[in-house]
């Protein structure tokens, strides 16, 4: 299924996305489209708006104005009920893992099965093994979140994001906080796990140009928009001065609004 | 222009007051309302209550024993004054069902339980893991907090009950067995004395205790700023200002119930 009924075959349609916080425009008139089947990464510098924008595509913000369209339904306006529905197609991987930390990695990851589904126990305990397994973690299903290294803790994340089967996956910064190897391996899984899938991934990353080998395509996110969005090989020959000067690294951004607001 | 923004500051304030304050009643409405709604998560309540209740048996039984007990030596003492030792037993099991039983219980157990679910529910705001139930299409709220505000609905009456009756046994042990209060006096006179609505009025009291101070810690604990500070701010706060409910809604409470 490359190509959709959809009009470009997106499956996720951003358009005119406008969120202010206080005095703050932070969105401020985002496009964006993330084709099926492939990693679309949104780069740009701290305060941009990169994790506010993802934020909104996995509804846990509403935007002040304009449409979000996942897989072919508009999501800014749904009620709870409808929300969750949606929220069925995706996983998602959150910055620090977000994993509870009170329940064993096996229990994190079979989380999302044992609330939402009526699947046995022997049929949740082979799904949960063999995520585990795709991601590396075989054998680590007794030990809790706390007894994992950091990107232990990003692959566990991983498994329970994908354990629903989703056809989206959303990455907030997965290689935060890791060394350049376990960042490498960690871009490498997410790779092979969207493949295997044929998953659509849109990812928030800062590690340029690194995750560039691991995308198909590239958003470049300045002051609250878009400044450029396209596959790998036309971002990097484009010749926007923003862009440029954020490879080089000599950006700057607006300052990041309070991680209070950002909240809710 | 010095009196504009005083005028701005001060309007600010007082939206913010409405809205924060709006946003806890929605919060208590929600929990309730999602307790209405499935999946019911029975387990969910069963594993608050035992936090929440069981696990506070011992505290609060303890100091049901002592405030017994010093209600019994100052009962005792006050009351040989007047040659009424016999009322010792009624003094003591008023005091208690009536007032102190929901009050104290109230207050070790937001100090226990309810500063435990306010960090918890803050280091989980804080590192994203309500979040992550919302993304999984888990309501958080009926996830976290209805089973708590339930499991304190729950808990508190039976706590106060265990407190009430500690502490009147430890009355008993201290006015009757070690200053020589009258034995039989002291049981007939609570016999006779307390009605079946002194006993309601701690209960209602109880309920509403349990109530207010689940609702105050998990609104503390869900809405903490997202780093360390906030968490343990949350903390405080909903320790201090369920301890303070308690006792304003304990006045008003007596005053109606009277």
């Amino acid at each position: 299924m490359s190509q959709n009924s959809d009009s470009d075959g997106a499956a996720i349609v951003v358009r005119e996305l406008r969120r202010r916080f206080g005095r703050q425009q932070v969105l401020d008139g985002v496009n964006l489209d993330c084709p099926r089947g492939q990693i679309t990464t949104i780069v740009g510098p701290s305060g941009c708006g990169k994790t506010v924008l993802l934020k909104h595509l996995n509804l846990l913000l509403r935007p002040d104005s304009g449409t979000i369209v996942i897989d072919g339904v508009e999501v800014t306006k749904l009620g709870w009920r409808e929300k969750n529905k949606i929220r069925e197609k995706f996983g998602m991987l959150f910055q620090a893992g977000a994993l509870f930390d009170s329940m064993t990695v096996f229990d994190n990851v079979a989380f999302p099965l044992v609330e939402l589904t009526t699947i046995s126990r022997e049929e949740i305990r082979a799904r949960v093994e063999e995520t585990l397994e795709a991601v590396g973690l075989r054998g680590m299903e007794d030990k809790y979140p706390s007894e994992l290294s950091g990107g232990m803790q990003k692959r566990a994340a991983l498994a329970r994001a994908m354990i629903r089967r989703p056809k989206i996956l959303m990455l907030d910064e997965p290689t935060t906080g890791l060394d350049p190897t376990r960042t490498h391996q960690i871009h490498e899984l997410v790779r092979k796990t969207q493949q295997q899938f044929e998953l659509t991934a849109v990812m928030v990353s800062h590690d340029v140009p690194a995750v560039f080998e691991f995308s198909d395509r590239i958003a470049f996110m300045h002051r609250g928009k878009m400044a450029l969005n396209g596959t790998v090989a036309e971002v990097m020959a484009s010749k926007n001065e923003e862009f440029t000067r954020f490879m080089q690294g000599r950006t700057s951004g607006i300052d990041e609004p309070p991680a209070a607001a950002v909240a809710r | 222009m010095p009196i504009v923004s005083l005028i701005e500051r001060l309007g600010a304030f007082v939206i913010d007051g409405v809205s924060s304050m709006g946003d806890f009643i929605i919060f208590l409405a929600a929990a309730l309302f999602y307790a209405l709604q499935p999946p019911y998560k029975v387990r969910l309540l069963i594993r608050q209550m035992r936090s929440i209740g069981a696990e506070s048996f011992f505290l609060v039984g303890l100091i049901g024993l002592f405030t017994g007990m010093v209600l019994g030596l100052q009962g005792y003492n006050t009351l040989s004054r007047f040659g009424s030792e016999g009322a010792l037993g009624t003094v003591v099991a008023l005091v208690l069902v009536r007032e102190l039983g929901p009050v104290l219980a109230a207050l070790m157990v937001a100090a226990r339980a309810g500063s435990a679910m306010a960090a918890e529910l803050g280091s989980m705001q804080a590192t994203e893991q309500i979040d992550a139930l919302s993304v999984m299409a888990i309501n958080p709220v009926q996830y976290l907090v209805t089973p708590r505000v339930l499991a304190g609905i729950i808990s508190f009456p039976l706590l106060t009950a265990l407190f009430d009756v500690i502490g009147i046994w430890g009355g008993w042990a201290v006015g009757v067995g070690l200053m020589g209060a009258p034995n039989g006096p002291f049981f007939n006179g609570i016999a006779q004395n307390m009605s079946g609505h002194d006993i309601a009025t701690g209960i209602y009291k109880a309920l509403v205790f349990g109530l207010v101070v689940m609702w105050v810690c998990c609104y503390k604990g869900y809405h903490a700023e997202r780093m360390a500070t906030g968490v343990s701010r949350a903390t405080t706060e909903a320790v201090v200002l369920s301890s303070v409910l308690i006792l304003v809604w304990d006045y008003f409470l007596t005053s109606v119930l009277l």
